[in-house]
């Protein structure tokens, strides 16, 4: 997948401003930035939910705009912030609503063994014949990832998936990208407010502000003083975990 | 809940046989004309009305919505009282026509005001409905005061199935074939009521499936309305009940909606006709009194049990 020069305005505001990158392909791409720095955006647009103003994405060598809704649908999947479905589904039916792309209304038994293999990846067994309104906030999050999961496709995008979730939730889900990249082959692009966890468990950061990127690169290369600095205005001190840079603000 | 429907549907018969068997042919020719279509009328107004709710629900994501609190039945009444005005000669067919557009454009409306405006609060969508509806009803008052039609309106108005006799009903038989096509779309409205994003994260053309399912709720209910005339609550209370118990998956609740829609409609109408025997009352008298109990209780029981839910979808937020 390839940005170039994307625009977004809302109003007299340019919150996206002229951003180009290249999504690297089966690799965990995390993009980090202050309040209102267009990440949010800018995924909105990466997965179509928004509109651009300006500039061109491709994906797979094709404009996105020129994909059938379907059909993209089979290649990549979006998980927004905000999902409050009020819905009385089963967890179960939710996940089968990931293979609508594939066979409209009508479940083959691929679609069914798809949908097992989803629930059992998310570990949510126990819990899927009961009604998503009646979880808690971890397990309903699990609910919507293992819909996203039985959508099967090769581009896995979750807009803040930890926002929310306790450390222990969160920590967990930021595993499962990290696994849905490592032993699924997908390549997944997630916004993240939390800076340790995109440091931890990604391979590639982009980091916005004020609508521009300020930087993109590998892990290291973006979290280091100087550049967070320069994204966050806050002095930070970097320690090394587990060959990982840790960053501590206060 | 099927057993019921049928047993009732058997005990209405049966009112019939036991005059069939001490009548003669006169008895058989009440029970072609009157009985049976009234029998089909009550069946087809039970299924499609709590039909049309389910999907209006669905799609606007609020349980409170209906045909009744979306302004769909003021629009038909209205569109039936613009040709009656203006087309005063022709026939069903005009009248219906009025009603179905006026029903999809008032339908249509409302839901496209209610999102612009991005109302949060449940309880206020159909409040704004009601007056929207009760706006048009004003209109259409007005209009028919004006006119001189209020009497023939007026059956329009209070629904009732002591006019149906074989050859002016048939068309209420239109119900059918568009709850089949609710039925084949299912799924699509379903996704359609997990919000825009959602949709289009699986390929379905939001607006499209949006415009479609509150199209065929109209229609279902604007030709109910030309039949029978206005029945309210069913398509409110019907699908909210079921759903307290078998879910939202429209696929697997539509035939228990039908059903238990059928089944409300058939009980509010042999209260009606025996209450007060052998003069009856209409029809929409009993469901009203029936249904805003119940839809008294249904709210009664939200705002008490239902603060956990509310809570756990600020925290979901």
């Amino acid at each position: 997948m390839n940005v170039k020069d994307l625009i977004k305005s809302y109003g007299r505001k340019k919150v996206v401003n002229e951003v180009s990158f290249e999504v690297p392909k089966g690799k965990v791409l995390s993009l980090i930035g202050p309040n209102g720095a267009g990440k949010s955006t800018v995924m909105g647009m990466i997965s179509r939910l928004i509109a651009k103003d300006s500039g061109a994405i491709h994906f797979e060598d094709k404009d996105l705009t020129k994909w059938k809704s379907r059909e993209l649908a089979k290649k990549l999947a979006i998980l927004t912030q905000h999902n409050n479905i009020q819905m009385k589904l089963m967890v179960r039916e939710l996940v089968a609503f990931g293979r609508f792309p594939y066979s409209g209304s009508r479940l083959t038994p691929e679609d069914n063994a798809m949908v097992d293999k989803a629930i059992e990846y998310m570990e949510l067994e126990e819990y899927q014949d009961r009604y998503i309104d009646e979880l808690s906030g971890g397990q309903r999050q699990r609910a919507y990832i293992a819909m996203v999961i039985a959508q099967d496709t090769e581009y896995v995008l979750l807009d803040e998936p930890t926002n929310n979730l306790d450390i222990y939730h969160a920590s967990n889900l930021m595993r499962i990208a990290r696994r849905l990249c490592d032993e699924l082959g997908k390549t997944v692009i997630l916004v993240l407010h939390e800076i340790n966890y995109a440091a931890f468990y990604s391979d590639y950061i982009c980091a916005f502000k004020d609508g521009y990127i300020a930087k993109f690169g590998k892990v290291d290369e973006v979290i280091n003083k100087d550049c967070l600095k320069d994204i966050y205005n806050v002095d930070f001190e970097i320690i090394r975990v587990k060959d990982k840079p840790l960053s501590v603000y206060y | 809940m099927c057993l019921s429907a049928f047993s009732l549907f058997l005990g209405a018969i049966e009112l019939d046989i036991a005059k069939l068997i001490a009548g003669d042919w006169e008895q058989v020719r009440i029970l072609v004309i009157s009985r049976i279509p009234r029998l089909l009328a009550i069946l087809c107004t039970g299924v499609g009305m709590s039909v049309a709710g389910l999907i209006m629900q669905k799609l606007c994501m609020n349980k409170f919505v209906s045909p009744t609190t979306g302004a769909t039945i003021q629009s038909a009444q209205f569109g039936i009282a613009l040709s009656m005005i203006f087309f005063p000669t022709m026939g069903l067919g005009v009248r219906t026509f009025f009603a179905f557009a006026l029903a999809v454009i008032g339908t249509l409306l409302f839901v496209f005001f209610v999102q612009k405006i991005k109302v949060k609060d449940t309880v206020l969508v159909p409040l704004i409905g009601i007056m929207f509806g009760n706006i048009i009803g004003g209109v259409t008052n007005f209009l028919s005061f004006q006119w001189e039609i209020n009497q023939q309106l007026s059956t329009y108005f209070s629904g009732s199935f002591a006019l149906i006799i074989k050859g002016n009903y048939e068309l209420v038989y239109l119900v059918l074939p568009l709850v089949i096509l609710v039925f084949i779309y299912a799924n699509h409205f379903n996704i359609v009521g997990m919000g825009q994003d959602f949709s289009k994260n699986l390929g379905v053309n939001y607006s499209l499936i949006l415009i479609m399912g509150l199209s065929i709720a109209a229609v279902i209910t604007a030709s109910v309305i030309v039949v029978v005339g206005q029945i309210s609550y069913i398509g409110l209370i019907v699908p909210n009940i079921v759903s307290m118990f078998k879910g939202d998956k429209i696929r697997g609740t539509l035939v228990d909606t039908g059903l238990f829609g059928a089944l409300f409609v058939l009980v509010c109408d042999m209260i009606a006709r025996t209450i007060i025997a052998p003069y009856e009352i209409p029809i929409e008298l009993v469901a009203g009194i029936i249904g805003s109990i119940i839809f008294i209780i249904m709210l009664y029981y939200k705002l008490t049990h239902g603060k956990r839910g509310k809570k756990g979808v600020k925290a979901g937020e």
